[in-house]
């Protein structure tokens, strides 16, 4: 797959992860074959995975990119709490981003609690994956 | 044939896969397989519908899917509804309810009420049907993971009002399998689940005779990406799975079979879904007939909630949903559904506004009362297309099967994430076809408007009232008998260790209020956890 032109390096890792307790991760996987596509390298966690997990897994992957999907509507207490586990492990500085049925309104809230990237359902795959590129390996 | 010949016309494909051509006549039908599996509604295979009479004598139930907050505001709704002309109420619990989660539980926090009733105890329950006639209104039960508390509930609620359990009707969703594939209110191992849905249809078979246990949801797997051959092949498959472990108890097959219903998806191409369905009819009775050999003509027959279909809708220019609603109700009046569910032309991007709901009711009401919908049986029987189509979709869904079957089955293939694998590679190629406008979708990739950016809505979550509901279970648990709880539940421990059925103790427990988190604790206790296979 031809791409950004990044691909002699090595592909940026991606851990995608459904906290919370929705079961809906159609998007949530959709989302990680586009990835896969563009050349990156993509974990996925499955559903309902604590704060302390996706930071772990996050840690234990080195990702670069940490990315949630909540469809409930209850991302602003689960990112409150995954952004402290993500801090409590250094992990701050990484690359996180948000996707899902997230409200314009809530996108401020969102970037406080130090989400970086806030893509709501029907955003191109393209803009995704230009965001991650420009961030991670400008 | 001249160069203007038919050879001219561009190609079309149906979603799973059929090449559909510009004209068919009688050689099509012949070719295909002929008629005379079409036969009269109401006669086996049911090719033509389940009733002979179908709507001409009683149209189709409308039940929309509604519930959120607590249960006092879910009554409050579900009155509204019956009042505008719902003839059935479709619960819709919150998540922590679906999960086998109390509202105390922290992993409950944010989600109380979100997306629909939460449901700790029986008192909850009893609230949200009180003043509620069950004997009248057809109630289903959206309910998979945390069935056997919630339908306990239910059961004991009838008891208490001194109704005969044996007269009892209604439905509850209770499908496993599916959740497994889409949706994902797992708790338990894909074994020991299944063995929960057995206990429910024992139970029923036993005690609630008139009750549908398991509504067989083929809906949710297509809302996954699964072409509508995949829909009803799994859906197909998941109901033979649950045959195959209530006849493993001793149960005999004309005494439970008719105790499951389906509940399937519309949206796409009209003429794929009529066919769908049909061809669906004909194989669930065949299947009935000569594999299991059933007798009973109940036994054969698919009855259905068909509806939609929330994957076809888009967030832009959203009154077009209306539309495309409208079309998806006429797929399932013509395709023969006995209830109907239709979505909400604003649920791509909120949950449903009571308006949006409203319009759905009505267009469901227009089609019954005034186009004539209801005026005769299944009026495209017959046409060379459409029995050409329901014989080779009736082909493509049988392939569908027999290579699933080949692969050790269904509930094999779902625990090792095979069939998860396969219906998210659709779901991304098709997400890839209405991208690359390959797949045409109005508003959304042609005929684009400059519109303003429309931000998804929400409910606001309320933290007042997931209090109260907090509040609520706190009072239920001090006021209860602690000593019959804990007897209860040491009883449901028991006879989910020694295998039997849960059902009659789950009962005992959800009277003495033990919660739903108590009583999905105590078989987690038993079973353990679900270990996801990541297949994307």
């Amino acid at each position: 797959m031809s791409g950004g032109g990044n691909e002699a390096a090595a592909p940026i890792r991606v851990l995608i992860a459904k906290p919370g307790l929705d079961g809906h991760d159609v998007g949530a996987k959709v989302v990680c074959r586009a990835l896969l596509d563009a050349g990156m390298q993509v974990v996925y966690t499955g559903l309902r995975q604590s704060p302390e997990e996706i930071a772990e897994a996050a840690e234990r992957l080195d990702a670069e990119v940490i990315g949630l999907s909540v469809m409930s509507g209850a991302h602003l207490p689960l990112c409150r709490k995954v952004g402290a586990e993500l801090r409590a492990r250094n992990l701050a500085e990484r690359l996180w981003i948000v996707g899902g049925v997230i409200p314009a309104g809530d996108e401020a809230a969102l970037r406080e609690l130090g989400v970086d990237g806030v893509f709501p359902i029907g955003t191109p795959f393209e803009e995704i994956v230009r965001f991650i590129r420009e961030r991670v390996r400008p | 044939m001249s160069e203007a010949g038919k050879d001219d016309v561009a190609p079309v494909a149906w979603e799973s896969g059929l090449e559909i051509k510009p004209l068919y006549t009688p050689r099509e039908v012949e070719e295909s397989g002929g008629t005379a599996a079409v036969g009269l509604p109401g006669e086996y295979p049911f090719t033509r519908g389940i009733h002979p009479l179908m709507y001409r004598k009683r149209p189709w139930t409308m039940r929309q899917y509604s519930g959120f907050g607590t249960a006092q505001e879910t009554r409050e709704r579900f009155l509204y509804l019956i009042k505008t002309g719902n003839t059935g109420l479709n619960v819709a619990f919150d998540l922590p309810t679906q999960c086998g989660r109390d509202s105390d539980d922290p992993l409950a926090e944010g989600e109380v009420g979100r997306v629909g009733m939460a449901v700790d105890t029986l008192a909850d329950m009893e609230e949200a049907f009180s003043g509620i006639d069950l004997n009248r209104i057809s109630v289903s039960l959206t309910i998979n993971g945390a069935a056997v508390p919630i339908m306990a509930m239910y059961f004991a609620m009838a008891r208490k009002r001194g109704l005969d359990l044996a007269t009892l009707r209604g439905t509850a969703q209770n499908d496993i399998l599916k959740e497994f594939v889409g949706r994902g209110t797992w708790i338990f191992p894909v074994d020991p689940s299944v063995k929960l849905v057995g206990d429910t249809i024992e139970f029923c078979t036993k005690h609630v005779p008139k009750y549908f246990p398991v509504s067989v949801c083929g809906y949710h797997i297509r809302e996954s990406g699964a072409t509508p051959a995949q829909e009803m092949a799994y859906g197909l498959l998941i109901a033979c799975a649950y045959l195959d472990h209530a006849l493993a108890r001793g149960l005999s097959i004309d005494d439970f079979a008719s105790g499951l219903s389906f509940n399937f998806d519309i949206f796409g191409n009209l003429w794929e879904q009529v066919a769908k369905f049909r061809a669906g009819r004909r194989l669930w009775a065949r299947i009935l007939k000569e594999r299991y050999g059933a007798r009973d003509p109940r036994s054969q027959q698919m009855r259905m909630i068909a509806g939609g279909g929330g994957g076809g809708l888009t967030i832009q220019q959203p009154e077009n949903n209306i539309m495309r609603s409208t079309c998806y109700a006429l797929a399932s009046a013509l395709s023969g559904t006995q209830t109907m569910a239709l979505c909400s032309y604003d649920e791509a991007y909120t949950i449903p506004s009571e308006r949006a709901a409203h319009i759905s009711l009505r267009t469901m009401q227009i089609l019954m009362l005034e186009i004539g919908l209801c005026d005769t049986v299944d009026p495209l029987a017959g046409s060379y297309f459409v029995e050409t189509t329901t014989n080779e979709m009736e082909r493509l869904i049988s392939a569908v099967m027999d290579e699933v079957e080949g692969q050790g089955g269904i509930v094999a293939s779902i625990s090792s994430g095979s069939i998860q694998a396969a219906v998210s590679r659709e779901a991304y190629e098709r997400e890839k076809r209405i991208r690359s406008g390959q797949e045409r979708k109005v508003g959304q990739n042609c005929f684009v408007e400059e519109e303003e950016e429309r931000s998804v809505e929400l409910h606001p979550y309320r933290e007042e009232e997931a209090k109260k509901q907090v509040e609520r279970l706190a009072n239920v648990r001090r006021v209860r008998g602690e000593h019959a709880v804990r007897r209860a539940l040491a009883e449901l421990e028991r006879a989910a260790r020694a295998g039997e059925n849960v059902m009659p103790a789950a009962m005992d427990a959800v009277l003495a209020y033990a919660t739903v988190g108590e009583v999905c604790g105590v078989l987690r206790d038993v079973y353990g956890g679900y270990a996801e296979p990541i297949r994307f």
